[in-house]
């Protein structure tokens, strides 16, 4: 039923719309950054001048949020993978709830929890000011990601009978754990592990009220250049932003092709 | 073939081995089983009847109910979990550890007992060697066919030198080429190595061809205990006698040493009265002439080495009869059956 | 070949006797398969710990303070009964829904689109709309600028055809074409995930019988793309009812909920209005997410 009739090319021009209003406005926004003036465009040549302001500027908030981010990792493969085991393991009620439980950072706007965290702890000055309120948050927001992402692998491969295999001949639990579980899992650890990282380079929400002026990640310094930098520099911002997450995002489009495929 | 690649033959007994899940679903009713050193017992019956709980208890993935004791030899091994049973198990996905290379999943066992990494290798290839499959060592187990990852299974099962080997349906997940292939090697290998093998399946052939004795299982329940011939010509009880193959029944009437069946009358040395006679389709004598039943032919089935012809009585019984494979029944043709009294049976009371 | 008898040597053959041996190597002594509830829990533990404390706990302090301010509990009813805050709930609402319904309609035309046709590309279209699913809220804001913005590529193009400049960005429309910008690729991809999975052989049923292509799509593929259709369309309402970044970038005019929580919590420095309204959002959003995942099981994520 290949027949290209007028139905088929009207939907494709209308995907192809729908695909320029999403890709354009980044092209344009990573053009910018390296434009001499936008005004006037790209008449006006090509430089790394904003690029090297914004390091100049904000290098210290990428740096943060780099740290932040693989300690946010190192956090969930700690407490998810476990957990996404346990899940994995029993399916009654209890898990059901649990997992209910765990999604609610997701669920919640981070305004919420930003807020929670901070009428909570926010008299403990040292841990209010030091980088790792702004973990703390992260690390509830992203857990949910990575402990999904463990448990539908879980799901797809018969993880019980294997562990019965090993323990036949003569395994123990953390010998099963280690040499058959996880490594079957991997496929859902990298993916995990990617959306933890690329979610927590892009947090805006929780860390816009956790952040102080001396905690200051990627996002928050966005903000702050779109306000009150020129257009620019936001630009060459944005452009650094991208090219911080786009390869992770490129390895996760790849990871789920394969899977579908 | 290492000609003294030889295990134990551990006997096995269970004594008053029940199984009850959260619910109060009864899996299986209290067990009393001996199984011989060397032994090669089947476990048979359709699913749910208990057989793979049985199983599963033996090996030590599940604990009976209290009271239950499983003892491998001289030893109580009630209170073992599995890990240390020294059980070699093949399941019925072959449960395969898909991140492990053919060779290293066959010395996995090795490794977990702390056995050298070159002494591990060496011993896996000999056992591969043995399997016939020396030259898979190095695949992956998607890379593998059915039969290889069975094979891939056994030899990973024996290569720890179980005191038992259990297997749950190995081959139901194959094909039946496959299967037939398989099942012979499965057995010659069984009566080579002596081990003591718990073999679990729904498959009647398989049942008859491997076990040297059978329990046929329903509901929880043991049906009979046997060896396949008992099993097939002796079966204890209705259930067996349908389950195992197909068995005709006709009633009958007994009195003074003689049995009326059609219009004739035969000796017969059975109980007296009404009875209904079992006969197995292989054992009625079809023929155009005088016989001791008259009926007509509803369904000839052509199946290669027999035909397994449907005949009906007069009055509305169904007889199926088989016949050796060259035969031209048409449905309506007139036939006559005739019984050897010796080829029937009765079901005890 | 005759079976030889056991090898009475095997039995003393200590190599190969591990109940001999103590320990499995890692001397934690023998544990069942994972059914020992100990050793679960003690898995789930540090993960439930770090949840309780950093989540719950908060959550329950963030609930008490919103009834401890100068309203007390009423504070929790001011989301109904202040003229200001009542606004600013249906005008997120209003917006909210509005974007669900068009990224729908959007989302469902060019996913199926792409899930039902082979055509060179395809797998560049796809990856193109599902590529934007992690930017922050921020960063969207200013794509909605670049586009829509004084220097926007929206007001050049109006400019040159009709010589005035079109700017929206920093409006309501403006914030909805942000939203729709990061609602479009989660939605998008539920949609398509749950169309791949429609039983062909329904449609060719309904060809069989004679149905036109326009209606074996109304009458058997839009109803049994039903549950992603509502699992899809609560997430976007969810996402966008609490959405933050993007209104803060655009900010100026626009008073949607999260901005109003904000300016209570920044500008206002009354804790316990922020705190009580900001618990009636997240109830919101987190009860929209629950009717999402009943229809779906899983649920794609809410961010921005």
């Amino acid at each position: 039923m290949a027949k290209r009739g007028i139905s088929f090319w009207a939907q494709l021009a209308f995907t192809l719309l729908v695909c320029a209003l999403l890709v354009v406005p980044v092209v344009l926004s990573m053009l910018a950054g390296v434009t001499v003036n936008y005004f006037v465009g790209i008449k006006s040549g090509l430089t790394l001048r904003w690029v090297e302001e914004v390091w100049r500027l904000y290098a210290e908030t990428i740096w943060l949020s780099m740290r932040i981010a693989f300690a946010c990792l190192a956090c969930t493969l700690l407490l998810g993978v476990p957990a996404a085991y346990v899940l994995a393991r029993r399916t009654g009620a209890v898990a059901r709830a649990i997992e209910e439980l765990l999604v609610m950072p997701v669920a919640v706007p981070g305004l919420a929890t930003s807020l929670a965290l901070i009428v909570t702890y926010g008299g403990f000055g040292d841990f209010r000011r030091s980088w790792v309120f702004i973990l703390v948050g992260h690390v509830l927001f992203t857990l949910p990601f990575m402990v999904r992402s463990v448990l539908a692998v879980l799901h797809s491969i018969d993880f019980a009978t294997l562990e019965e295999g090993a323990a036949s001949l003569g395994a123990g639990f953390l010998q099963r754990f280690f040499h058959v579980v996880l490594p079957n899992c991997l496929s859902g650890i990298l993916a995990g592990s990617l959306m933890v990282l690329t979610l927590s380079m892009g947090e805006f929400n929780l860390t816009w009220l956790l952040h102080t002026p001396l905690t200051k990640t990627l996002p928050v310094g966005l903000a702050d250049s779109y306000a009150s930098m020129r257009l620019e520099i936001g630009s060459a911002y944005t452009l650094v932003f991208f090219l911080m997450i786009i390869p992770s995002l490129i390895v996760l489009q790849i990871l789920a092709n394969r899977k579908r495929a | 073939m290492n000609e003294t690649f030889h295990l134990d033959a551990v006997p096995i007994r269970l004594k008053g081995c029940g199984k009850t899940y959260d619910g109060g679903v009864c899996a299986l009713e209290p067990l009393d089983l001996a199984i011989a050193g060397g032994e090669t017992l089947v476990f048979l019956g359709p699913s749910g009847c208990g057989k793979t709980t049985t199983l599963r208890i033996i090996a030590g993935l599940e604990s009976p109910d209290p009271g239950g004791r499983v003892y491998f030899g001289e030893d109580d091994v009630t209170d073992l979990p599995i890990e240390r049973r020294n059980v070699g198990m093949v399941f019925q996905s072959y449960a395969l550890f898909p991140n492990m290379t053919v060779i290293d999943n066959v010395a996995y066992g090795l490794r977990v007992r702390g056995v050298a990494r070159a002494q591990r290798i060496a011993r896996a290839d000999e056992m591969l060697a043995m399997m016939h499959i020396a030259d898979l060592a190095g695949r992956r187990i998607d890379q593998l066919s059915g039969g290889q990852r069975q094979r891939v299974a056994l030899a990973r099962a024996l290569v720890v030198r179980p005191r038992v080997l259990l297997l749950d349906e190995p081959l139901t997940a194959l094909d039946a080429k496959l299967r037939d292939t398989l099942r012979l090697e499965i057995d010659r290998l069984l009566r080579e190595l002596g081990i003591t093998a718990i073999y679990v399946t729904h498959d009647q052939a398989e049942a008859m061809a491997l076990g040297d004795r059978i329990v046929v299982m329903s509901k929880g329940r043991v049906a009979q205990v046997g060896t396949p011939r008992e099993i097939y010509h002796r079966p204890a009880n209705s259930f067996v006698a349908d389950f195992v193959g197909i068995m005709n029944r006709l009633p009958a009437e007994a009195r003074d040493g003689m049995l009326a069946i059609g219009r004739e009358l035969l000796p017969w040395s059975g109980p007296e009265g009404h009875v209904e006679v079992l006969v197995r389709p292989e054992d009625v004598i079809m023929g155009t002439g005088d016989g001791h039943l008259d009926a007509r032919v509803a369904a000839a089935v052509f199946l290669g080495d027999r035909t397994r012809v449907l005949a009906e009585t007069a009055d509305g019984r169904s007889v199926t009869v088989d016949t050796p494979g060259r035969t031209d029944l048409v449905r309506g043709a007139a036939v006559s059956l005739s019984f050897d009294p010796a080829r029937l049976l009765t079901l005890p009371r | 070949m005759s079976l030889p008898p056991p090898n009475a040597s095997a039995l003393a053959d200590s190599q190969f006797r591990p109940l001999q041996r103590q320990g499995t190597g890692w001397g934690w002594g023998q544990l069942t398969l994972g059914r020992d509830p100990l050793v679960l829990t003690a898995m789930m533990a540090p993960a439930a710990v770090v949840f309780g404390a950093f989540f719950l706990l908060p959550m329950l302090r963030l609930f008490l303070i919103g009834g401890s301010g100068a309203e007390g509990w009423g504070a929790y009813a001011s989301i109904i009964t202040n003229p200001r805050h009542l606004e600013s709930l249906v005008s997120t609402v209003l917006l909210s829904a509005g974007v669900t319904l068009v990224t729908l309609v959007v989302s469902t035309v060019a996913g199926l689109f792409l899930v039902r046709n082979r055509f060179p590309g395809r797998s560049l279209l796809n990856a193109m709309l599902t590529f934007p699913l992690a930017f922050p809220g921020v960063v969207i804001g200013f794509m909605v600028i670049m586009l829509a913005g004084r220097q926007g590529l929206i007001g050049d193009l109006t400019f040159k055809l009709a010589g005035s400049k079109l700017v929206f960005a920093y409006s309501m429309a403006g914030l909805f074409l942000g939203y729709v910008y990061f609602s479009i690729p989660r939605v998008i991809l539920t949609i398509m995930a749950s169309a791949e999975k429609l039983d062909p052989r329904l449609e060719e049923a309904a060809r069989s019988l004679g149905a036109r292509p326009w209606q074996v799509v109304g009458h058997v593929i839009l109803p049994a793309l039903k549950p992603a259709f509502l699992s899809a369309g609560a997430v976007c309402f969810a996402t966008a009812m609490g959405a933050f970044g993007t209104a803060f970038t655009l900010a100026t005019r626009i008073d949607v909920l999260p901005m109003t929580i904000y300016t209570e919590f920044t500008l206002a420095a009354n804790i316990a209005m922020a705190a009580a309204l900001s618990f009636v959002l997240g109830a919101v959003t987190w009860a929209a997410l629950a009717v999402a995942r009943s229809f779906a099981g899983t649920s794609v994520a809410a961010a921005g």
